[in-house]
């Protein structure tokens, strides 16, 4: 091999190296920090048991927000219509968060009870979130839950 | 009567378009100078009927129209005349009013501005502006008139949405539009040369100050963003990795690899296919962020309304502007000369090396920020993509480059003096180790994060470098050429990188944030600073009412500052949070009223301690006026005559890379 040629090759190698390390890294990346987004029925027929973490939708079911007394813990349960999962978080809820209303919690399970690290409220009293809509399509349908439209998450 | 002007306006501003676009590329074609002739004066006409509909649209808010859907939509009578006028730009349709009519203020500017550029070369970059206009004019007229009427006309319209109620909300999206617009220019400089065939170093020249002033708008945009996000949203964030700050994020990431590459291409005549590229890719970028936030397509603060037909026709523009000027890359560009060869160690090489990093880096975030719909269309099931993907990989892919950031300047074009490079690394590896680490030192010992040692480090690393090059200049050159406007810019746009990353890195490892139960009169240690709670009342503006707390901050004892946050309610009953914020160069303390908790006027309070949070945005400012500044060297303007081929390359000193 001629020295040019070689220094090509040399190039050529490390491009792949470094495209390959890249994509690697990126794969893994990706894969760590996917959020699956999961009615409360889906859970309960085991599907979250698969992750880490992931996003709980559906409406906050009325009369069943609970605040502890002395700390910001509140406790409340996500209903698809069909089925309710306890909640638990501890924190400041987001301005529009309402009984009746669509919800989103990214957090994990903790024995029966879904333990929230973030909750996210719809930000349109008219709209939910498009995805969620989509994930609760069925229980709109028979229990009429709310209008489905494209809507803002923050 | 008047909006019925507005939207005549339109539909002339849509044939002066149509004139821009295809009779100029005809006569460019045909060598026919008439034909040619015609782009100038249409442009001109265009974007007066365009500045007449934007004035008829905002003549509209401010005289209360509510016949105007538009305006029943996004204002009312108790809405102040200063946010009646920024609704023009608050949702759908009048943003892509805005956008048109930037698009229009560059073009007329470089229409102006290119007298002296060859016929047919101006002839083709303003057709391909047309082009780009009458796209958006179409769209606008087709899918999203901003003058439908509403028949019976409402007594009172609705609101503007309480979020967009702020002083960030008047130059966010405008300062963004500039820099999407901006990179325009670039693009028809680009496919213009491509159809001509006209690749020499002329065109790069005369795209640079473009491109830099473009970027410098979209640092402006981002920088404001993130400010009003930080300010707004409550939550005492600087940057989410929101779908629609990442589309704002990527062309600038493009737009600074192609900063550099056009430097490159534009001194030694290198690397042209990749600026071509890049140039391509930038606005292709701004074009997919404009319409990934109008869209709504996907989840997000920013996404307005969404209407299929609108999704079908931005798809179809998209792909007619991507994948007709990667078709005329791809027939082209394999003719475009090369330039002068480079060693292993030079300039070019640390130029492409960061090059690279950028366009990874953007390829990174658009993966992540479509992945969600790529998943959907795949049936994974409704995934959402996490900020720390975009966060880790941010960090690890940027590190390269910041890493080359010192050495840059000092190396030469074509071959790098290797006994140079071998001294700069010694003096910064010892700054950074030394000053870096003992700052970092004192930062970490406090909370124990190694983001703050790093940031400390890369920041001294960074610094150290610019510092070092300055003063070699100050050395080296003759008074008065030390630090031409390029280099200069060069300079300061570094230094800008050195400041953001103390603010990035030292905000996220040493801020203090604690959410609090408090009732009246109780207090909450956060950092070195109590903050004590004085309980809420009520107070009224002019289109809310609002929950006003008042919370007194001591430091060990004396009263630093009292911190009003407020809870509004505005007319149509949407809530908003608005943060009290004590700023200062060192850091901000921050407090948000979360809820009330029960009786006994007991409050949920978000309290922050946020040291260095300015510095992130006073490093984007510096970047800012760095890419300002570089674009004003005199090098841009001096050749009046376009050059056959360009002159001697200058020192290698003098070029800002």
């Amino acid at each position: 091999m001629n020295p040019t040629r070689k220094r090509r090759m040399t190039l050529v190698l490390l491009i792949v190296a470094a495209v390959g390390i890249a994509a690697a890294l990126t794969v893994y990346a990706l894969q760590q920090n996917m959020n699956y987004l999961l009615t409360p029925s889906q859970v309960l027929s085991g599907q979250g048991a698969d992750y880490k973490t992931f996003r709980l939708g559906g409406m906050v079911k009325s009369g069943s927000l609970q605040r502890d007394a002395h700390s910001l813990r509140v406790d409340f349960a996500v209903t698809d219509g069909d089925h309710d999962l306890p909640v638990e978080y501890t924190g400041i809820l987001p301005d529009l968060f309402r009984e009746n209303q669509a919800v989103i919690a990214t957090g994990h399970m903790d024995g029966g009870r879904f333990v929230a690290t973030e909750v996210l409220a719809k930000h349109d009293e008219n709209y939910m979130p498009k995805e969620l809509a989509e994930a609760m399509g069925k229980a709109h349908a028979k229990h009429h839950v709310g209008a489905a439209a494209q809507e803002p998450t923050p | 009567m008047i909006p019925e002007l507005g939207q005549l306006a339109l539909i002339l501003a849509l044939l002066m378009a149509t004139l821009q676009c295809v009779l100029p590329l005809l006569g460019a074609w045909r060598g026919n100078a008439t034909l040619m002739a015609v782009a100038r004066p249409a442009a001109a006409g265009q974007a007066v009927f365009v500045a007449l509909a934007f004035g008829v649209l905002a003549y509209a808010f401010l005289s209360f129209d509510f016949s105007v859907a538009y305006v029943a939509d996004n204002a009312n009578l108790a809405l102040p005349w200063y946010y009646r006028f920024v609704a023009v730009w608050g949702a759908h349709e009048g943003s892509l009013l805005l956008w048109i009519l930037l698009l229009n203020v560059w073009t007329v500017a470089f229409a102006a501005f290119s007298r002296h550029l060859p016929e047919p070369f101006a002839a083709r970059a303003l057709g391909v502006l047309g082009f780009i206009s009458v796209g958006f004019l179409l769209f606008i007229l087709l899918t999203s008139n901003p003058f439908t009427r509403l028949l019976p006309m409402p007594a009172d319209g609705a609101d503007l949405n309480p979020l967009l109620q702020d002083p960030g909300m008047i130059s966010h999206p405008p300062m963004l539009y500039m820099g999407y617009v901006g990179f325009s220019i670039a693009f028809a400089i680009a496919i213009a040369s491509l159809l001509g065939g006209e690749m020499d170093n002329a065109w790069v020249r005369w795209a640079r100050p473009w491109t830099n002033v473009a970027w410098g708008f979209l640092t402006l945009g981002i920088v404001v963003g993130s400010w009003w996000a930080y300010a707004e949203l409550g939550w005492g964030g600087w940057w989410f990795w929101d779908p629609v700050e990442n589309a704002s994020f990527m062309p600038w990431l493009v737009g600074a690899a192609l900063i550099h590459a056009q430097a490159v291409t534009e001194k030694r005549g290198t690397l042209r296919a990749w600026t071509l590229l890049l140039a391509i890719f930038a606005f292709a970028l701004s074009l997919l962020g404009t319409f990934l936030v109008r869209s709504g397509v996907l989840t997000s603060v920013h996404a307005f309304a969404s209407d299929p037909r609108r999704g079908i026709f931005i798809l179809g523009f998209l792909t007619a502007v991507v994948g007709g000027s990667l078709l005329i890359y791809s027939l082209r560009a394999p003719k475009v000369a090369a330039g002068k060869a480079f060693a292993t160690l030079s300039r070019e090489t640390l130029i492409l090396v960061a090059n690279l990093m950028f366009a990874a880096c953007a390829a990174m975030v658009l993966l992540g920020t479509l992945y969600p719909l790529i998943g959907d269309a795949l049936g994974l099931g409704r995934i959402s993509v996490g900020p720390p993907y975009f966060g880790f990989l941010f960090m690890l892919l940027m590190a390269p480059a910041l890493f080359l950031l010192p050495f840059g300047p000092f190396a030469r074009w074509g071959r790098a003096d290797a006994g140079e490079l071998g001294r700069v690394l010694r003096i910064v590896a010892l700054a950074a180790a030394v000053l870096g680490g003992t700052l970092g030192f004192l930062a970490w010992r406090g909370s124990h994060e190694f983001r703050a040692l790093l940031g400390a480090v890369a920041t001294v690393w960074v610094l150290s470098g610019v510092v070092l090059y300055a003063r070699k200049r100050w050395h080296e050159a003759p008074a008065g050429r030390r630090y031409p406007a390029e280099l200069a810019g060069m300079l300061l746009a570094h230094t800008g990188v050195g400041v953001f990353l103390a603010g990035a890195l030292l905000t996220t490892a040493l801020s203090v944030e604690r959410d609090v139960r408090l009732a009246p009169g109780e207090s909450v240690r956060v950092g070195a600073y109590d903050f004590r709670f004085d309980g809420v009342q009520e107070i009224k503006g002019p289109n809310w009412l609002a929950q006003q707390g008042t919370v007194s901050v001591f430091d060990h004892g004396a009263p630093v500052t009292v911190l009003h946050p407020q809870k509004r309610t505005y007319t149509r009953g949407q809530v908003q949070t608005e943060a009290a914020i004590r700023p200062g160069a060192v850091r901000d303390l921050y407090v948000a009223l979360g809820e009330p908790l029960g009786s006994g006027g007991a409050w949920a309070l978000r309290v922050y301690d946020k040291p260095f949070v300015r510095w992130i945005w006073s490093g984007g400012l510096l970047m800012m006026l760095g890419g300002f500044l570089a674009a004003a060297d005199r090098r841009f303007r001096a050749q009046r005559a376009p050059q056959p081929a360009p002159a001697v390359t200058s020192a290698p000193a003098e070029s800002a890379a």
